[in-house]
């Protein structure tokens, strides 16, 4: 009696312990069955290589090009902002700062990576684009270099804190080795700490790509909403993610605009579960190289 | 010489790096604050928008964000408590261990407005919830779901191996085990994974942009099936909607002030305790 009590509860367990896989099986299923229709509608090469996203003109045009380059462009520019200044304050919470300076920096740091994106976006449309509009007087300060600033400070405490995840996994016998080799801190870091953290560090710059790419209001509300192809930094532009947000409540449910906002969501979803892979599997290998997989 | 101004400037670059870091994200939050708090009043809090949002309070929004965020721990809960349990008590090493892994990672790794597409196809469409509470809830339980499962399996993890011993050699059942020794000691734990995934959910706007949140509601929701206002989503409405953003835009300011003030409570009072509860079992 007291066994089939266990085994049962054993088997319900095993069977809710497949509700991630359920979900994320569920969501590649509802994309791929939803953005199917456009295979029969519309020529997929020209879906993916046209430069017209008139999605509500007579006759409609459905090319994606320019959402997907706006997204490029976009997520290209965040990664000069936060790349940078994240790895540089891993650095810093890692190597210069003192105890006490740590004990403040870190949680903080973290406590910040939970601002809401819509947070960002608010600042970036207030504050940011106005700014930006001033300084390079320019017709208007909602365009593809403010979302690239404010997408990437947001990405700023992603970068930083897996980065100093990665140096602090460091074995500290790497450190003292250089430094009775006569190497002076400056020499230690950049030749042997950070050469040694590397992978984890290009894991969360990839993780940080991952979450600017998938990032929607942010760009919602301060890239200008412009779908044609970027020329600049300065033209508004309409990644991916925010053509979705701002359709999809008039799309007609059923409609080819409807499919085709379901098949930029897909891949979108494929560009991120890349991004995901690649940092697994970098992460993977580098705990394996430092001898930190159990 | 030239090694040790080298350094000098090295390490500048790097100081000036956080200096910057620093300046963005609390001059972000130094803004919202000094803006929002003189929108704040008691009456802005408790009572419901007038004159086409451009006066009065927002407490529907308050009130929808809590039901949405209640309604997704709610959903997420059990099912990432399972899961931790399962991977943590019960599972065997290999295959299986590793594919639920790999699906926990991916699906953590998922764009938030790709959860809205799903929600709305599955949710809204297919079992006919609509545009509701129910539908935008469970659409941001699976949105905090990896989270719940991560902050549960660590809690999970730090209960030392000899709680489990001893309720063994005392007769009892796994299950038992399990149900009167181990969740116990790791409530604390599973308690600050919850309430970082509360403060993630309320934060969100994608994911119930098209499954729960609408705009022009003036009173509070009645059932499960309404749909609600909720403050991201209200943030973004009256920033890009409506006729009068002179008087709409210090409402957004006050939202975006509670909204912050509720994520950021939240997540440090989770962070906080999380810190304290590593190190009581590390010495």
């Amino acid at each position: 009696m007291y066994n089939l009590k266990e085994r049962l509860i054993k088997i319900l367990f095993t069977v809710l312990a497949f509700a991630s896989l359920f979900f994320l099986l569920g969501i590649v299923f509802v994309l791929f069955k939803e953005s199917l229709p456009i295979v029969f509608e519309l020529n997929i090469f020209k879906f993916l290589t046209g430069t017209h996203w008139y999605p509500t003109h007579e006759p409609a045009e459905f090319g994606i090009l320019p959402l997907m380059m706006a997204s490029l462009w976009v997520t290209v520019g965040a990664m000069f902002v936060c790349i940078p200044l994240g790895i540089g304050t891993a650095l810093y919470v890692n190597e210069l700062a003192s105890l006490r300076q740590k004990q403040f920096l870190k949680p903080v740091i973290e406590i910040l990576s939970g601002i809401p994106s819509i947070v960002y976006g608010f600042f970036g449309m207030l504050i940011m684009a106005p700014l930006i509009q001033q300084i390079f007087n320019i017709p208007t300060g909602l365009n593809a270099l403010t979302a690239s600033i404010v997408l990437g400070i947001m990405a700023i405490p992603t970068v930083a804190s897996i980065s100093e995840d990665a140096l602090s996994f460091v074995p500290k016998s790497f450190k003292e080795a250089s430094y009775a080799l006569g190497a002076n801190r400056w020499q230690t870091l950049i030749k042997v700490i950070i050469p040694a953290a590397a992978s984890g560090i290009s894991t969360s710059i990839i993780l940080g790509m991952s979450r600017v790419v998938g990032e929607t209001m942010t760009v919602l509300m301060v890239s200008g909403g412009a779908a044609v192809m970027p020329r600049s930094f300065f033209d508004p532009v309409r990644p991916m993610t925010s053509t979705i947000a701002a359709e999809m409540g008039e799309a007609a449910v059923g409609s080819i605009h409807y499919h085709s906002l379901f098949a930029i969501g897909l891949i979108l979803f494929l560009v991120t579960l890349v991004f995901n892979a690649f940092a697994e599997m970098i992460s993977r290998k580098y705990r394996i190289k430092l001898g930190l997989d159990r | 010489m030239k090694n040790k101004i080298i350094q000098a400037l090295g390490f500048s670059l790097i100081t000036l790096s956080v200096i910057i870091t620093l300046i963005f994200l609390v001059g972000i939050i130094y803004l919202i604050i000094s803006k929002g708090i003189s929108v704040i009043s008691w009456e802005f809090l408790t009572s419901v928008p007038r004159k086409g949002m451009t006066a009065g309070g927002v407490a529907p929004a308050i009130v929808g964000t809590f039901y949405l965020t209640v309604g997704a721990v709610l959903f997420a809960l059990p099912l990432g408590l399972a899961c931790a349990v399962y991977l943590n008590e019960y599972s065997p090493k290999g295959f299986i261990v590793n594919i639920i892994r790999m699906s926990i990672n991916n699906l953590a790794g998922v764009p938030s407005v790709v959860f809205g597409l799903f929600g709305l196809a599955v949710f809204v469409k297919f079992l006919g919830f609509g545009v509701s509470i129910l539908s935008g809830s469970l659409t941001l339980g699976i949105l905090i779901l990896p989270a719940i499962i991560s902050a549960s399996q660590e809690a999970l993890m730090a209960v030392p191996q000899s709680i489990r011993e001893a309720s063994l050699a005392l007769g009892a059942t796994q299950w038992q085990t399990i149900r009167k020794a181990v969740i116990p000691a790791a409530i604390p734990g599973i308690m600050t994974g919850v309430i970082l995934s509360i403060g993630r959910a309320a934060g969100e706007t994608a994911p119930i942009l098209f499954t729960a949140a609408t705009f022009y509601k003036r009173g509070y929701p009645t059932s499960i099936f309404s749909e609600v206002m909720a403050l991201p989503y209200h943030i973004y409405a009256l920033m890009t909607e409506g006729t009068k953003p002179d008087l709409q835009t210090p409402i957004a300011y006050g939202c975006a002030l509670i909204l912050l003030v509720i994520v950021l409570l939240v997540s440090a009072v989770a962070i906080i305790l999380r810190n304290k509860y590593r190190s009581a079992y590390v010495h």
